[in-house]
């Protein structure tokens, strides 16, 4: 079920939360908001869940190409994920995700033993067999956001919505179940629309990234486009690390500390290098990074691979020619 | 070790403040509810229970139980009712409802009283004459139905009060007395709590399909159960124990219009004494034991509030 937003815009009293804003999620991909906290990614979320209504005006969002708008959230068939997973405290793991399916009116109301049979397909589903009787305080980080992805499942929703699943969560979780939510998603084929501020769960997790800042979009495209062709400085800055060059004529520059290269001082050509001194090394992790100080006291940050370092056998104090991979001039 | 030392107070602090907090314990609270059973009991069992069975006493407390059967299930009701008003929504006027809920507890129980008799006195704005024209269409329906209906007796009693309708210095008065200044009482216990808990399971529950009723009933309310029970226990207390406003507003018609706290005062002015602490010995359990239920609960909330 593919979704389109047309020119939603929302305020809250004074405040702009979004500013004429259109997208289109197509079926079955797994699309990122991603952005900075005010951007207005979480509020377009929860308009698309129907939790919140945007301002009177052109605004829409289709379902299908079906028109949502008015509907609210019980009845559009959206199943929500929540930053902080909003469990049901005093119910039990089975009890949490039978719930969608036990209000459900007489008529469509499956019978217990159905609910029960489709709770034990989902707790297989989210690999967490056996856990049915336990309450929520007695799950990890990472248990509870699977129950959470299982409640929302249940009602069997056109559409999967999660406001920032791994933001409560340990880096060493967070990142086991990004990978696992990939796999996940390319089993089931659900529509799935996820905010984020974190640009590389963004960029490891999705088919389509939308980069959002100050109520509005920036750039919408694939992570190797946005990442590769960024449209703006902000979108540059904020989906990696860069480093800013001020040229004589006025002009900015962005490389990526990946972008640069290091060598001997004694191979310093002057038409394209820049000599620097090694201020700081850091090489503990898989890239080694290292800082570097220009003649005119500006720093840089540079990426090399640590075999690289040990072949330059570099420390802090060492001078170097930094130039930009590809022998462009710096 | 050394921890321990660095965050609490020296051992003679220590025991200066706990002896300190022993003895304005002692004095202000074991002391009169220690008296007010030995003052009781002084003239022997027959007259500790001939004091609570008399007609007067008897009619008291009854009263205080009508009074309090009233005013908790409606305070219970609408603090409910403002809690989730004031929690889970935002709206103009929000902060002028948590003020107004406290307004009881601001003013003094005397004005509380004062108020109703302003209003539905004699010499008020809404006097018996006036009250009794506005309810004349109920009165004869009420006429009608005690003709017809089955429980005619019940029609009979309430077509009598539409006639001839006493609110001050009459059963009315006093529970709307009641209902004023325990108002706050479940309201305000519900409201931080709710506020704390925030409203993540209730938007939880709208997603996945379930009414307002439904989310109330199967979400919200588990979740306030203990604070719930706590507010009402208070309110309870409160509404038995009522004195100022009750006092204003009675008139302290003998067997009629005098709850237990009204009684026991009676009572003591005609130093009876023996009879007047054996009164206040029923008003002591009810402290013991709302105080017993209290600790209880908290003690079982504090085991469910594990995350």
């Amino acid at each position: 079920m593919s979704i389109s937003i047309h020119s939603i815009s929302k305020t809250f009293g004074t405040y702009k939360a979004l500013e004429d804003v259109s997208l289109e999620v197509p079926n079955g991909s797994l699309t990122a908001l991603l952005g900075p906290s005010g951007s207005g990614k979480t509020t377009l979320l929860r308009i698309v869940a129907g939790l919140e209504f945007a301002d009177d005006g052109p605004g829409k969002v289709l379902f299908h190409g079906e028109d949502v708008s008015g509907i609210p959230a019980g009845r559009r068939g959206v199943g929500f994920v929540f930053q902080h997973y909003a469990l049901f405290r005093h119910m039990t793991v089975a009890q949490n995700i039978a719930f969608g399916l036990s209000v459900l009116p007489r008529s469509k109301r499956p019978s217990r033993v159905e609910i029960r049979d489709r709770v034990h397909e989902l707790l297989g589903l989210v690999k967490l067999e056996g856990l049915d009787k336990r309450r929520p305080h007695e799950l990890s980080g990472g248990q509870r956001q699977r129950v959470a992805l299982a409640r929302a499942l249940a009602i069997r929703p056109k559409v999967l919505l999660l406001d920032e699943p791994f933001g409560a969560l340990d880096a060493k979780v967070r990142k086991d179940l990004r990978r696992w939510l990939r796999v996940f998603h390319d089993e089931i084929g659900l529509t799935t629309l996820f905010v984020t501020h974190d640009q590389e769960e963004a960029l490891e997790l999705s088919d389509q990234v939308v980069v959002m800042r100050n109520a509005r979009i920036e750039q919408v495209g694939n992570p190797q486009e946005v990442y590769d062709h960024p449209r703006s400085p902000f979108v540059y800055e904020f989906l990696g690390n860069v480093n800013k060059l001020t040229e004589p004529n006025g002009n900015h520059r962005y490389i990526r500390p990946h972008e640069l290269e290091v060598v001997f001082a004694a191979e310093y050509d002057p038409a394209t290098d820049r000599l620097a001194r090694i201020h700081h090394l850091f090489s503990a992790g898989p890239v080694a990074t290292l800082s570097v100080r220009l003649n005119d006291g500006k720093f840089l940050e540079v990426e090399i691979s640590r075999k690289q370092l040990d072949e330059l056998a570099l420390d802090t104090g060492d001078e170097v020619s930094i130039r930009v991979a590809g022998k462009a001039s710096m | 070790m050394a921890n321990l030392q660095a965050t609490t107070e020296s051992k003679p602090v220590r025991v200066v403040l706990i002896l300190s907090a022993l003895t304005v314990l002692s004095l202000f609270l074991l002391l009169p509810l220690f008296g007010v059973f030995a003052e009781a009991l002084r003239r022997g069992w027959e007259v500790f229970f001939a004091a609570l069975t008399e007609d007067a006493a008897f009619s008291a407390i009854k009263l205080t139980l009508i009074a309090a059967g009233v005013s908790v299930p409606l305070n219970t009701l609408f603090g409910l009712s403002a809690a989730w008003l004031v929690t889970k929504y935002r709206f103009k006027g929000r902060a002028l409802l948590i003020s107004l809920i406290d307004l009881p507890f601001a003013v003094s129980p005397v004005i509380a009283g004062l108020v109703w008799i302003m209003i539905f006195g004699v010499k008020g704005w809404l006097p018996p004459a006036m009250m009794a024209e506005f309810l004349a269409p109920l009165a004869t329906l009420a006429k009608q139905a005690a003709a017809n209906e089955s429980c005619g007796g019940l029609f009979e009693g309430i077509a009598g009060w539409l006639a001839d309708p006493k609110i001050v210095f009459a059963t009315p008065g006093i529970i709307i007395a009641t209902v004023f200044v325990t108002f706050p009482f479940v309201a305000r216990e519900l409201i931080p709590l709710m506020e704390s808990q925030g409203s993540g399971q209730e938007e939880a529950a709208v997603t996945l399909g379930a009414s307002g009723w439904r989310i109330f009933w199967r979400v919200t309310l588990p979740n306030i159960k203990w604070g719930l029970l706590y507010g009402v226990l208070l309110c309870n207390a409160r509404a038995m124990g009522e004195f100022g406003a009750v006092s204003v507003v009675s008139g302290h018609i003998r067997g009629q219009t005098n709850t237990l706290p009204l009684h026991i005062e009676v009572l003591y002015n005609e130093y009876q004494f023996s009879a007047a602490f054996a009164c206040a010995t029923l008003l002591a359990l009810l402290a013991l034991l709302t105080l017993g239920m209290k600790s209880l609960v908290g003690r079982i909330s504090g085991h469910s509030a594990q995350e």
